[in-house]
C-alpha cells in the first residue's frame, strides 16, 4: 500500500475541532436537562394527607433513625414516600437495544476498514 | 515467541510521533494501587447509595456483589493486555492496536468523560461536605460551595501539572488514610470492638425488596459506582518502572482491596440508615459513611470519617485528572485530537496541555449539573468501556494467540471472564434504561455523531501505520 501523508492542520481548524467536540459533549448531558427529559424524577404517586410514622410505613427502629437525623413526619413525608416509576414500553426497549446495537456495528465495521489500512502499510500487503 | 521489552523508552509509542521528551518512569505498584484504589474508594463514600434508591437495600447488595463480579472480570483482562500494551492512554492504546482506529477513539472518549464526570461528582461531594463542615460548626445559612468545588479542581489540576511522583505519593496517603477510616468505623459500630450499632432486622422490615426483583435490575446501574475507574491503573503504563509486574499487582490488589471495602460500607450504612434516606443522594444522604458516622454519636468517628469523605474526593479527583489527562494526550500524540494536546512539559514531563485544557469541562459539569446526572454520565462512558473489553481480548487472543507475544499475566479461564462481563454488561444497559433511558439513548447519540465526525474528517490528519506503536509481530488473519 502507498504511504498516506496526512494533510498539516492549521491551528483554526484545530481550534474548531476541539470546539465541536466541547459543544458536543456539553450538549449529550446539557440537552436532556433543558428539554426535561432526563430520567430519574422520582414522584409520590399516594401522598399522606395527615403523615405519621405509622401511617409513611416506618416502625419504631425505622422512626427513631429519622428522628436522629432531624426529620419529623412531615419533612420525611416526600423522602419516604418517592418512587421510581419502572413501566417501560416494549417500543421503548426495542429502540435502545436497536441504538446499542447500531452503534456498535458501526464503529467495528469502520474500525475494521481503517484497522486493515494501518496494518497493511506497517506489515506491507 | 516475539521477545518484547514492554519496558523500552523507545518502542512504547514515544519515538513514533516524534516527541522530544516522553513522561517520566518513576512508579511502583503502590503508586499504581494508589491510582486505581483512589480513584474509586469515593465510591464508597458517596454514589453507591443510589443503588439502594433504585432497589432498595437487598438490591444494593446484591448489585455491589454482581458489580464485584464484573469488575473482577474487568481487572483480570485489563491486566493481561495491559502487561502487555505498555503504552499511556490504557484502554485506548489496546483499541487502537487490537480492533481498530475508530473504536480506539471512542475508547479514549468514554476515558475522558468517565473520569472528568467522576472528577465533577468529587468535586460536588466535596463542596457539600464544606457546607456541612460549616453549619457543625456554627455557620448560618447556606454556604455557597460553588468556590470550594473550583478550588478544588484547580487545585488538584496544578497537582497534576506539576508531576506524577507527587501527585499519586499524595494520593497513596490519602487512600490508605480514607480506606482506614472504613476500616475502623466498621470495628467500631459492628460490635467488634465494644457495642455495636447495627439495626438491620429492624429496619429492612417491610422494606426488603420494595420494588420487587426488577429493582434489584435496577440496582445494578449505580452499583457500578462501587468499583468504577479501578481500570485506570492502565494509564500510569507509560510512567511505572515495571509495567509487567507492577501493572497487573496493583490493580488486582486494588481489585481485592475494593471488594472488601465495598461489602463492608453497604454493611454499616445499611444497617444504620433508613434505606428512603440512604438511597436518596441528593435530598437524603449525600455522604452515607458521614452519615453513619453522625449517627454513631462518636465525635471521633465522626471527623474521621469526615476527613475520610474529603480525603477520598481529593484522591479520587486527583486520580481522574491524571487518568483523563493521560488519554486526552494520548489521542493527541496520534493527532486523533489536534496535535498541541500531545506536549510534554519540558520540566515537569507531564502532559500539561490536555491538564489544563480539562479543567473548564470538569467545572462546566460539576457547576452546572445535579450529582446523580453527573454520576449517570460516568457510569455509562464506563459502561460503554466494559463492554469494549470483551471484544477486545477475544480479538487479542485470535490475532496474537498466547505463543506469539510474551505477556506479563495471563488470566485464567479465557473465555469465561469475557463472555461473564458482557453478559453482565447487557444487564446493566437495561438497569440504566430503568430509570435514566433517555440520558442512555441521548449518551449513544452522541457517540455515534462524534463517531461519524471522526470516520469521515478527523481521520484525514491521523498516520496510517505509524498509529501502531507496539513491537509486536503481524496479526493473524491479516
Amino acid at each position: 500500500m502507498a504511504h498516506y501523508v496526512p494533510p498539516k492542520q492549521g491551528k483554526a481548524s484545530q481550534l474548531f475541532d476541539v470546539i465541536v467536540l466541547v459543544v458536543l459533549t456539553v450538549g449529550a448531558l446539557f440537552v436532556p436537562l433543558w428539554l426535561g427529559m432526563a430520567g430519574a424524577a422520582k414522584t409520590v404517586a399516594a401522598p399522606v394527607t395527615e403523615p405519621t410514622w405509622e401511617a409513611l410505613g416506618q416502625n419504631a427502629a425505622q422512626a427513631a433513625k429519622y428522628e436522629a437525623l432531624g426529620y419529623t413526619p412531615e419533612s420525611a413525608h416526600d423522602l419516604i414516600l418517592a418512587r421510581f416509576d419502572y413501566s417501560f414500553s416494549a417500543g421503548a426497549l426495542l429502540t435502545m437495544i436497536a441504538v446499542i446495537l447500531l452503534y456498535y456495528f458501526l464503529i467495528l465495521r469502520f474500525s475494521e476498514m481503517e484497522y486493515r489500512e494501518v496494518i497493511s502499510e506497517k506489515f506491507g500487503e | 515467541m516475539a521477545d518484547v521489552d514492554i519496558t523500552s523508552q523507545t518502542m512504547d509509542g514515544m519515538g513514533p510521533h516524534g516527541t522530544k521528551v516522553g513522561l517520566l518512569r518513576v512508579l511502583g505498584p503502590a503508586h499504581v494501587w494508589a491510582l486505581g484504589v483512589g480513584i474509586v474508594l469515593v465510591g464508597e463514600y458517596m454514589g453507591w447509595n443510589f443503588a439502594v434508591g433504585k432497589g432498595g437495600a437487598y438490591a444494593a447488595l446484591i448489585a455491589c456483589w454482581f458489580a464485584g463480579i464484573l469488575y473482577s472480570c474487568v481487572a483480570m483482562i485489563d491486566s493481561e493486555v495491559t502487561s502487555t500494551v505498555a503504552s499511556a492512554g490504557g484502554q485506548y492504546t489496546q483499541a487502537k492496536h487490537i480492533i481498530g482506529p475508530l473504536m480506539a477513539f471512542n475508547v479514549g472518549l468514554y476515558l475522558v468523560f468517565a473520569y472528568t464526570m467522576l472528577e465533577a461528582a468529587n468535586a460536588i461531594t466535596a463542596g457539600y461536605l464544606f457546607s456541612v463542615v460549616a453549619q457543625m460548626t456554627g455557620h448560618a445559612g447556606d454556604l455557597d460551595q460553588r468556590p470550594f468545588i473550583i478550588l478544588v479542581i484547580m487545585f488538584l489540576a496544578w497537582l497534576n501539572y506539576r508531576g506524577v511522583l507527587a501527585t499519586l505519593t499524595f494520593n497513596l496517603v490519602i487512600t490508605a488514610i480514607a480506606f482506614c477510616a472504613i476500616i475502623i468505623l466498621f470495628l467500631s459500630t459492628s460490635g467488634v470492638l465494644g457495642g455495636g450499632i447495627m439495626e438491620h432486622a429492624a429496619l429492612f422490615e417491610g422494606h426488603e425488596l420494595p420494588y420487587g426483583w426488577i429493582g434489584v435490575l435496577a440496582a445494578m446501574h449505580f452499583g457500578l459506582w462501587y468499583y468504577l475507574g479501578i481500570e485506570g491503573t492502565t494509564q500510569a503504563a507509560e510512567e511505572v518502572r515495571s509495567p509487567a509486574r507492577s501493572l497487573p499487582f496493583g490493580t488486582l490488589a486494588g481489585i481485592m482491596t475494593l471488594l472488601i471495602a465495598a461489602t463492608l460500607t453497604w454493611f454499616m450504612c445499611s444497617g444504620v440508615l433508613p434505606w428512603e434516606y440512604l438511597g436518596d443522594g441528593v435530598n437524603g444522604s449525600v455522604a452515607p459513611l458521614f452519615d453513619t458516622a453522625r449517627l454513631s454519636g462518636s465525635t471521633g468517628l465522626l471527623w474521621l470519617l469526615g476527613f475520610g469523605t474529603l480525603f477520598a474526593t481529593l484522591a479520587s479527583a486527583n486520580g481522574c485528572i491524571n487518568d483523563a489527562s493521560r488519554a486526552w494526550f494520548a489521542m493527541g500524540r496520534d493527532k486523533y485530537l489536534p496535535g498541541w494536546f500531545g506536549a510534554v512539559h519540558p520540566r515537569y514531563r507531564t502532559p500539561y496541555r490536555s491538564i489544563v485544557f480539562l479543567v473548564p469541562i470538569a467545572l462546566i459539569f460539576a457547576l452546572g449539573a445535579p450529582l446523580d446526572q453527573v454520576i449517570t454520565f460516568s457510569i455509562l462512558s464506563g459502561l460503554l468501556g466494559y463492554t469494549f473489553m470483551p471484544l477486545n481480548i477475544i480479538l487479542f487472543r485470535r490475532k496474537w494467540p498466547l505463543d506469539t507475544i510474551k505477556r506479563g499475566y495471563e488470566h485464567p479461564f479465557h473465555p469465561i471472564p469475557a463472555i461473564t462481563l458482557l453478559a453482565i454488561c447487557s444487564i446493566t444497559f437495561f438497569a440504566v434504561f430503568l430509570g435514566y433511558g433517555t440520558q442512555l439513548v441521548a449518551m449513544i447519540g452522541f457517540y455515534i455523531v462524534v463517531s461519524l465526525w471522526f470516520h469521515f474528517w478527523r481521520y484525514r490528519f491521523v498516520n496510517r501505520g505509524a498509529q501502531f506503536t507496539m513491537p509486536w509481530p503481524k496479526p493473524r488473519g491479516y
